[in-house]
């Protein structure tokens, strides 16, 4: 114990003798472990970013939207013709067992106005179930029932967005907006939930009960049909099993041949968040690696200046070796300096790239998130690349000659 | 003088420089009891660096024996020669070899270190070995600030501080002048008869041999004379011959 003290002493001796060498061969270091740090923090605040859009779209969801139609041998686009029906979502809901809730929509573009305000936004009709599904809480007022839903009741439900543009400050709740010239009383206002994964404002909405959507705003042309059915199933395995069975469901209720393609699509949204969840898993991992290779440029930074040391010393090594110090000693010795070097680099390169982190999520905005297991992998590394590159030059020491080392100007 | 400290039988040691060998010692054999003081002399090249690597452990025969305290070197790994130079022979070189940016008391303090010794116990032998060389009241000046004699009374309190079977001095007056020559024999002088430890030391000057007891003349790898001085000049503590 007492030589481990004294071998420290004497590293840090020997570093404060050079303090401008030490002090730009930790630079190395404290570039690279202050890099590891801002790239795992920009890195996993982009994951984490994501996560939460995926919370905001709703768990376990997936979309069933009426599909293409063939007309002619020509195909259109999906949803070109609606071939949901509300009836379709019910044998969903019945059928299905892993199936948690189904929400049937249609909805479009219009044009709502308030006094003398006017605004463009999609207007969903949907059934109170959507709330549940997209986990999305009201920030004032109450939602519509299915008894408005029957009842084809005039009264709907607000975005953050649609509110702060008709209505500026003031409560929406209880007021009379007219969508298509058709008046609805605003029953409540949604609670914000941002952007959507795909830059799109998920605020700005409305919801009215799908029977009004369709016999008051869109449904003159395919009355009881629907657009999309959303359907969340009850746990994240049973995902892949409900869609399956939607598929079979629906191809038997429409009648589709073996041999016919459907006409409907079902998409797992899950799946799809899954692989942007990837990407971004692959991003940190990359910026993580270039990272590391300053941090490795760093590591050959310290055994450069430790291999001219041990030349510079190479006398004192002698001298030791004469009186005394085995071969250990000496290893011991330009080990703990180099790893002094690293260890020291590497808490004020968790400083700097914590700081810098903090500076760069002001200036661009990116969400960034620290964790203390990355901090201390950054920490970890930094020792490692010091014995790693300290243990070349500590070898080479510990094995002069010391009749030589002794005579050496 | 019945105590033999050293004991050498047909050293040979030669080096092979590439393809030429160098017959650095072509059988040696010598007897070195304990409480001698012993001057090698000889010119540069006739094997006498050689023979002290060899006594100091540093370096390996090539053939023969060398016994220290009836003790072989033959088969011990490197690091534990290493352990023998700490425990056993104090080194005093001709260039001091004092750690410099290092207070006088850490360089004697050095083989305690190598030794496992704790702090406390190390700080107050060393401050008695520095004592022994006169130099009380210097132990926290780095080898800059102190005089050619003093930075060598430094080195030979750092050799003493183990409290070795034997000293080995090469050339422990070459940079020094000759005043400062004689105070450092002075040194060994008194240590050697008061503490009755063993010293051999190098040196190619005659009147600095002639402090020693024994002398001893090495040429081309060989022991050429071996006589005792039965005058040995004495130095007068302070400097000065008297």
């Amino acid at each position: 114990m007492t030589r481990l003290f004294a071998s420290l002493r004497i590293a840090l001796r020997a570093l404060m003798v050079n303090k401008m060498r030490s002090a730009l061969t930790m630079l190395g270091i404290i570039i690279g472990v202050s890099a590891v740090i801002a790239m795992i923090a920009v890195g996993s605040g982009a994951k984490k970013r994501i996560a939460e859009q995926i919370a905001s779209m709703g768990s376990n969801l997936l979309i069933v939207m009426s599909g293409s139609s063939t007309s002619g041998g020509l195909r259109f686009g999906m949803g070109t013709v609606p071939t949901l029906t509300v009836e379709d979502a019910k044998a969903i809901q019945v059928e299905i067992p892993g199936v948690k809730y189904v929400a049937p929509n249609l909805g479009g573009v219009a044009q709502v106005i308030f006094g003398n305000q006017n605004w463009s936004t999609i207007v969903n009709g949907t059934t109170p179930e959507v709330l549940d599904i997209r986990e999305w809480p009201l920030a004032s007022g109450r939602s519509f029932t299915q008894q408005d839903v029957d009842g084809a009741a005039k009264v709907c439900l607000v975005g953050k967005t649609v509110a702060e543009n008709l209505f500026g400050g003031s409560d929406p709740t209880g007021q009379i907006i007219r969508i298509k010239n058709v008046p609805f009383t605003v029953l409540g206002v949604l609670a914000p939930k941002g952007q959507s994964t795909w830059g799109q404002d998920q605020d700005d909405i409305i919801f009215v009960p799908l029977r009004t959507a369709q016999k008051r705003l869109f449904g003159m042309q395919f009355p009881g049909m629907v657009k999309q059915i959303a359907v969340q199933a009850r746990e994240p395995e049973l995902m892949k099993d409900v869609e399956n069975q939607i598929n079979d469901l629906l191809r038997q209720r429409h009648r589709i041949q073996p041999a016919q393609d459907n006409d409907f699509t079902v998409r797992n949204l899950t799946e799809v968040m899954a692989s942007a969840e990837q990407s971004a898993n692959v991003m940190s991992l990359l910026l993580g690696a270039i990272a590391s290779i300053s941090l490795i440029v760093g590591g050959i930074g310290i055994m450069n200046i430790m291999l001219v040391s041990v030349t510079e010393r190479t006398r004192e090594i002698g001298i030791r070796i004469a009186v005394g110090a085995k071969g250990n000693d000496i290893l011991l010795q330009f080990l703990i300096e180099s790893l002094v070097l690293s260890l020291i680099g590497g808490i004020m390169g968790i400083g700097v790239g914590v700081v810098g982190t903090i500076v760069l999520a002001a200036f661009t905005q990116w969400p960034t998130l620290f964790s203390m297991q990355a901090i201390l992998l950054a920490f970890l590394f930094s020792g490692s690349v010091g014995v790693f590159f300290g243990f070349y030059p500590a070898r080479k020491a510990s094995l002069l000659n010391p009749i030589e080392a002794l005579r050496y100007e | 003088m019945t105590d033999t400290v050293i004991q050498v039988r047909d050293l040979v040691k030669v080096y092979s420089l590439g393809e030429v060998e160098v017959q650095a010692l072509r059988s040696v054999s010598l007897l070195i009891g304990r409480g001698e003081f012993v001057a090698i002399m000889g010119a540069s090249g006739s094997g006498k660096s050689t023979f002290m690597n060899i006594l100091g452990f540093l370096d390996r025969p090539t053939s023969g024996q060398y016994l220290l305290e009836g003790m072989s070197g033959e088969k011990l790994s490197m690091d534990e020669l290493a352990e023998i130079r700490n425990r056993k022979i104090g080194f005093v070189f001709q260039g001091f070899n004092l750690l410099s940016r290092t207070s006088a008391l850490e360089n004697v303090e050095l083989p305690l270190v190598y030794a496992g010794a704790p702090t406390s116990k190390r700080k107050e032998m060393a401050q008695m070995a520095l004592a022994e060389v006169n130099l009380k009241g210097r132990e926290h000046h780095h080898p800059s600030q102190l005089s050619g004699g003093e930075q060598q009374r430094v080195a030979i309190a750092r050799a003493l501080v183990n409290q070795p079977s034997i000293i080995l001095a090469d050339e422990p007056t070459g940079n020094l002048d000759s005043k400062t020559s004689v105070e450092i024999m002075g040194v060994f002088q008194r240590l050697n008869g008061e503490k009755g430890i063993t010293i051999i030391m190098i040196t190619h000057e005659p009147d600095i041999a002639a402090f020693a007891k024994r002398n001893i003349l090495f040429k081309d790898g060989r022991i050429v004379d071996d006589h005792p001085n039965s005058t040995p000049t004495a130095a007068v503590p302070g400097g000065g011959v008297r």
